[in-house]
């Protein structure tokens, strides 16, 4: 169940504490998220809502440890990431988190195989190890069939299945999608949804999503909503918003 | 291993850009490889100078001769293993501007003072035997069509007339970088025929000795051991070690070091600036990709050394190209009788200069990357993703 009154028990996989960022804009700061609590159990699917400037992707930077908060804490399976350094959250990155951009972001020189296999690199795993789970994660996400095209020869569905077949070739803690659907038709959205959906309940993964589309909010297990860096309103939360 | 091909479609992404970029390395590397065979062309006789021989000449001046009889005054001096001496004759052949180095000299102990010159011993027995015998080089053999068996004509300047020779011998180089441009002949066919045309300035006086000592260090006493040995007399001697010699002549055509390095400079500042232009662009174009990359967990260090890695594989392949197409050139000239042999007798680019030039390239293309691999490396990819 998630919370976000700061009661979450100590095995909860993501624990976020009194988080707090804020930018300097010359002598204006500017507070982009303010004393945010929150804990997500394992295989939950999360969604963050609100407008513009709320402090959605601020949030999903933060919990991917590409930026660091002013104060508070995050911990992902125990570990405590906001007094990483720079060096080990990479690594911690690296093992822990999978990436979906609304961009899908895949490497236009590489073929989907290859696109897929890039975190992989970064582990230990022999060739022919890579290519097993290369082969399963592009099963998983239907495009087996694809592997050798280049995302020019893709639609933007197949892009954006391309890459959350990179998000989980290595296994991470938890995926991380900043508007999976946001530019794709209808279709392609419900379809990367219907993804998402499988991956959280078939594969038991942990999903936080932002996105503004309320369709996609719906497949959510928890929907938070956010407004100027506070919680707002939350649907689907084990205490008080 | 699993990253190289990673790095070479990344490297290739953009055929044109990568493919000028590598061909202005070349061409850059092809001077230099270019400037280097000119550089070594003029100091060929300073590389392969003997550390153990010493050159007597006049004082007066390098084209006045010495006495004969100063050879044995000078071999029996301690420390000197054998003298030998020689004479320059300043021939063309067939044509005035087919010029190349001629020397009348002592068949007796010429051979084993320049044991890198080799001649086949059936070929100097019969150089030994004729007196009208002449050996020649192997690049100059080649630059003019000659065989062993050949009569050659060479129209003497110094030593006026049509002289003729039979070549009954080809001698080649122990090392590459020995000059096979030489054509030997008797001392002795020389000085007779003076003798009957009553040219007495030169009869009995070679142009310049050659010493052979049996220790290399004890060079700088024997050299004034020497000169104080003729000291006073009617032609005073100048000894220096053969690299001193050499270095003498490379320095009457003017300072070519200098010339080389302000060219070689220039070009390669332009290369810095070229490819490392191209590096930034790169880079920039790939901004959102490199920030996707550390997204993934792909660390700084492997931004940085990922970036230079492209730059210096350009360098790589440009300088390889350039650096072989000038090594080609050079051995392609010399095999088809060198063009140029009046002025580069020799064109040879040397094994360490070549390693020199790619290391020059390597260090260009290092150098050129680094700035924009730091860029890359320092890259917030908050900020990255934002631009995408």
């Amino acid at each position: 169940m998630v919370r976000v009154d700061g009661t979450g028990s100590d095995t909860s996989l993501i624990r976020i504490r009194g988080l707090d960022k804020t930018y300097r804009r010359g002598d204006e700061v500017i507070h982009v998220l303010q004393g945010l609590n929150l804990d997500v159990e394992k295989g939950e699917f999360v969604a963050f809502m609100g407008p513009s400037g709320s402090g959605k992707t601020t949030l999903l930077n933060l919990l991917g440890g590409l930026d660091m908060p002013s104060r508070g804490s995050i911990s992902v399976a125990g570990d405590e990431i906001t007094h990483m350094s720079a060096g080990k959250l990479t690594q911690w990155r690296a093992r822990h988190v999978g990436f979906i951009f609304q961009m899908y972001n895949l490497l236009p020189v590489l073929t989907a195989f290859q696109n897929v296999e890039l975190p992989l690199l970064l582990t230990n795993l022999s060739r022919a190890e890579r290519r097993q789970h290369v082969d399963a994660a592009l099963e998983i996400v239907g495009l087996a069939d694809r592997s050798d095209h280049y995302p020019r020869q893709l639609s933007g569905g197949q892009e954006q299945r391309v890459a959350i077949a990179r998000a989980i070739v290595a296994d991470p803690t938890f995926l991380l999608c900043d508007e999976p659907t946001g530019d794709l038709d209808r279709k392609s959205a419900d379809e990367i949804l219907d993804l998402l959906t499988r991956l959280c309940r078939e594969h038991g993964k942990t999903i936080l999503m932002v996105s503004h589309d309320p369709l996609a909010a719906d497949r959510a297990g928890a929907v938070l909503h956010l407004n100027k860096g506070a919680l707002v309103e939350a649907q689907g939360v084990g205490g008080p918003a | 291993m699993k990253y190289l091909r990673f790095l070479r479609v990344n490297l290739f992404r953009k055929k044109i850009r990568t493919g000028l970029t590598i061909g202005s390395f070349a061409i850059a590397m092809l001077l230099f490889g270019l400037l280097v065979i000119v550089r070594f062309a003029f100091n060929q006789g300073v590389e392969v100078a003997g550390a153990d021989r010493l050159i007597v000449m006049n004082r007066v001046t390098f084209i006045e001769p010495l006495p004969l009889s100063y050879r044995d005054r000078i071999a029996a001096l301690p420390g000197i293993k054998s003298v030998t001496y020689a004479t320059w004759f300043g021939g063309t052949y067939q044509d005035p501007k087919n010029f190349f180095p001629q020397f009348a000299v002592d068949v007796d102990t010429w051979r084993e003072m320049y044991p890198e010159y080799l001649v086949p011993d059936p070929q100097w027995k019969a150089f030994v035997d004729d007196r009208q015998a002449a050996i020649a080089g192997e690049g100059t053999a080649k630059r003019f069509g000659w065989k062993i068996g050949d009569r050659i004509p060479i129209q003497g300047t110094i030593f006026t007339g049509n002289w003729q020779f039979n070549l009954v011998g080809i001698y080649t180089g122990a090392r590459p970088k020995d000059d096979t441009t030489q054509f030997w002949f008797h001392y002795d066919y020389l000085n007779e025929t003076l003798k009957q045309e009553k040219l007495r300035y030169w009869i009995d006086n070679p142009g310049w000795y050659i010493v052979k000592l049996a220790n290399p260090d004890d060079a700088v006493t024997l050299v004034k051991k020497i000169d104080q040995t003729f000291a006073n007399s009617s032609a005073e001697t100048k000894t220096d070690t053969e690299q001193a010699f050499a270095q003498s002549f490379v320095k009457q055509t003017g300072n070519i070091e200098l010339i080389i390095l302000v060219i070689g400079s220039i070009v390669f500042f332009t290369l810095l600036l070229v490819t490392g232009n191209t590096m930034a662009i790169s880079v920039r174009e790939r901004t959102g990709e490199l920030a996707i990359l550390k997204a993934i967990g792909f660390s700084d260090r492997f931004i940085l050394f990922f970036v230079l890695a492209e730059s210096i594989s350009i360098a790589l392949i440009g300088g390889a190209l350039g650096i072989g197409v000038a090594a080609g050139l050079a051995k392609l000239a010399m095999a088809y009788g060198n063009p140029l042999a009046a002025v580069l007798p020799l064109l040879y680019l040397p094994p360490d200069q070549m390693v020199v030039g790619i290391g020059v390239a390597l260090a260009v293309g290092g150098l050129a990357g680094l700035l924009p691999a730091l860029t890359a490396s320092r890259l917030k990819v908050v900020d990255a993703l934002r631009r995408v």
